[in-house]
């Protein structure tokens, strides 16, 4: 299983050189990182070669790396169910320059770039149209982004006065409580600990 | 409103602007569409989404793995269990533990339960959009039998929070077994009855028929998956072509349609609920035989036995370690998937090695399959919108999040 999804890695790696980064294998997961003005023709690549034949994409995604300088990893899952396999494809962007579209092979791109875009502000460009998708009408900021609060900016309620909902501030009666479990001592070296481990090896 | 109608043209062709709700009792749930009418025709659907957008990711992110698990019945909250077995699946391989084996038959015992819950549902519901009352009254007394085997394993008739990573939490009783056997026996003719008011129905036929056509191509190029595309005529179900648990062994069918249309999709679903229930019958048979722990023992993803705990200071810290600190889950990033009733339901989770999950992307079927509404509506009348919008099988705790 991994020895063919590793064959499989080395043929997309050595076709499109000059668009792929990287290729790895883990977990029994074909994960390929690819340069993010690329990534058209890498998937174009992968839905038309005959040992990829990935012509369902199942899923776009952000996640967010504050601390790196390309902030965002978007990542891409294809499925062939010709050939009973997956994939992985990764690029890297930052707030400002947009991902290529794939809107245009895959039209169920145009949704998980709508939400990719609601949730984190990636822009892709060529997108026939990128509203945002599932926040509220003319909501402010980027949920899922790590620096967004859990709480929120604003609440609505309904006001009696004015016949409307209306949105204010968030006010929390009570402070909002972050329980960090994480024990302390885990994943710390103490003092000594280095030397134990130079022993063993 | 008033804007709206406002927008559309004003040359020779008037086009017409309506809302389908998010008020409307065939829109399942709070699904707003925007329909642009040429008199009945349907020329352009756009469908605003994000009512129920509850913020499930964000809220995963800032909770532990144990803690997360019940958000993800709240998803799909027609078929609980199957997500979290989609998220424990996620945890269980980057972590690199494996369920014990009655644990895996007692998941897959409820997974099929969950799917024969979903299936219920929706094809009662859409025969009540295009107008049959009877069969969600029939329906959902079977379904409500089902709600009873969710609270007697998990005490919740829905939002079970069961599966856990390394197995279920409780081991069901012999009585329960018992019973969900003796319901196998009379369900098929339950579901033959509800066939007898729709099948060959003629209202009902003149209403599925030819309605909703999605080629293999166009399948393919949306993203669908599950009865979407098996509607198509594509044998494909994760079940068979990527068996996870103990599929590989049971003994089951994979009903096809033929022209892919509202009509075949409903057939698919009627003759998933005769396979799910054969897949029932033989977990049963399995459990019977099959005696032993349904969590993996002394491990550190699961918490000791009571028993041990009043004996052995190490298994008291352990149990409060668990349920304060939670599990580590090293890092690294998975995608599981199931073949959840509605089609593939898959969990893409990043882990930082922490007790808490760095990011998980629900990939709901839902959400593509809503995304086509557009292509799959275009042409038709506005009467056949709640058929389409009731095959595609439409829960929106899945899509909004």
């Amino acid at each position: 299983m991994s020895q063919s999804l590793e064959d499989l890695g080395a043929h997309i790696k050595s076709s499109m050189t000059s668009a792929i980064e990287d290729v790895s294998v883990a977990l029994g997961e074909l994960t390929i990182t690819a340069r993010a003005e690329q990534i058209v023709a890498v998937i174009t690549f992968l839905r038309d070669d005959p040992r990829g034949r990935f012509t369902t994409l199942i899923d776009i995604c952000g996640v967010d790396y504050p601390e790196r300088t390309n902030r965002f990893d978007v990542v891409y899952h294809l499925l062939s169910m010709h050939l009973n396999q997956r994939i992985r494809i990764k690029v890297e962007t930052t707030e400002e320059t947009p991902v290529p579209s794939i809107a245009g092979i895959f039209p169920c791109a145009d949704w998980f770039e709508r939400e990719a875009f609601d949730m984190y502000g990636i822009l892709f460009a060529n997108h026939p149209d990128l509203r945002r998708l599932l926040t509220d009408y003319g909501f402010q900021g980027y949920p899922l982004r790590k620096d967004f609060p859990l709480s929120g900016h604003v609440e609505v309620r309904y006001d009696a006065e004015q016949q409307r909902v209306i949105y204010e501030p968030v006010k929390l009666t009570q402070a909002f409580r972050n329980f960090d479990f994480l024990s302390p001592w885990e994943g710390m070296t103490l003092p000594g600990d280095e030397k134990a481990a130079a022993e063993k090896k | 409103m008033a804007d709206d109608l406002s927008n559309a043209p004003t040359e020779e062709k008037r086009t017409f602007t309506i809302n389908f709700g998010p008020q409307h009792p065939a829109a399942h749930g709070v699904l707003r569409l925007v329909l642009e009418l040429d008199g009945e025709i349907v020329e352009r659907v756009d469908p605003h989404i994000g009512l129920l957008h509850r913020g499930t990711e964000k809220l995963i992110e800032y909770k532990t793995y144990l803690q997360a698990i019940p958000y993800f019945d709240r998803l799909d909250y027609v078929a609980p269990m199957n997500q979290e077995h989609a998220f424990c699946l996620a945890i269980e391989k980057l972590a690199g533990i494996e369920a014990p084996r009655r644990a895996k038959i007692i998941r897959v015992l409820y997974s099929e339960i969950g799917r024969i819950l979903n299936h219920l549902l929706n094809i009662t519901t859409q025969a009540l959009d295009v107008g049959a009352l009877t069969p969600p009254l029939w329906g959902f007394e079977e379904r409500e039998k089902l709600m009873v085997f969710y609270e007697r394993a998990s005490g919740s008739r829905m939002h079970a929070n069961y599966v856990r990573p390394g197995g279920v939490h409780q081991d069901l009783t012999p009585q329960l077994i018992d019973d969900i056997g003796e319901w196998c026996e009379q369900f098929p003719q339950k579901v033959r009855d509800i066939e007898t008011l729709l099948t060959g129905n003629r209202i009902f036929k003149q209403r599925n028929v030819d309605i909703g056509v999605v080629t293999r191509e166009d399948a393919l190029k949306w993203g669908f998956s599950g009865v979407m595309v098996r509607g198509s005529g594509m044998a494909w179900d994760l079940r068979r072509s990527q068996p996870y648990e103990i599929y590989s062994e049971l003994d089951f069918k994979i009903p096809l349609g033929k022209n892919g249309d509202c009509y075949d999709r409903y057939l698919c679903r009627v003759e998933e609920m005769y396979e799910s229930t054969k897949i029932m019958q033989q977990c049963v048979r399995l459990l019977k035989q099959t005696p032993g722990p349904v969590m993996p023992e002394k491990s550190k993803y699961a918490p000791p036995r009571r028993a041990e705990m009043k004996q052995s200071m190490e298994a008291l810290i352990h149990h409060f370690k668990l349920y304060t600190e939670g599990f580590h889950v090293p890092a690294g990033e998975v995608y599981a998937a199931v073949e959840a009733p509605k089609g593939e339901f898959g969990v893409y989770l990043v882990a930082d090695g922490t007790n808490k999950p760095y990011r998980v992307k629900i990939r709901a079927p839902g959400f593509p399959h809503l995304a086509a509404m557009d292509y799959l509506c275009k042409g038709h009348m506005l009467a056949d919108v709640s058929a389409v919008l009731g095959s595609l099988d439409i829960v929106f705790g899945e899509i909004d999040r």
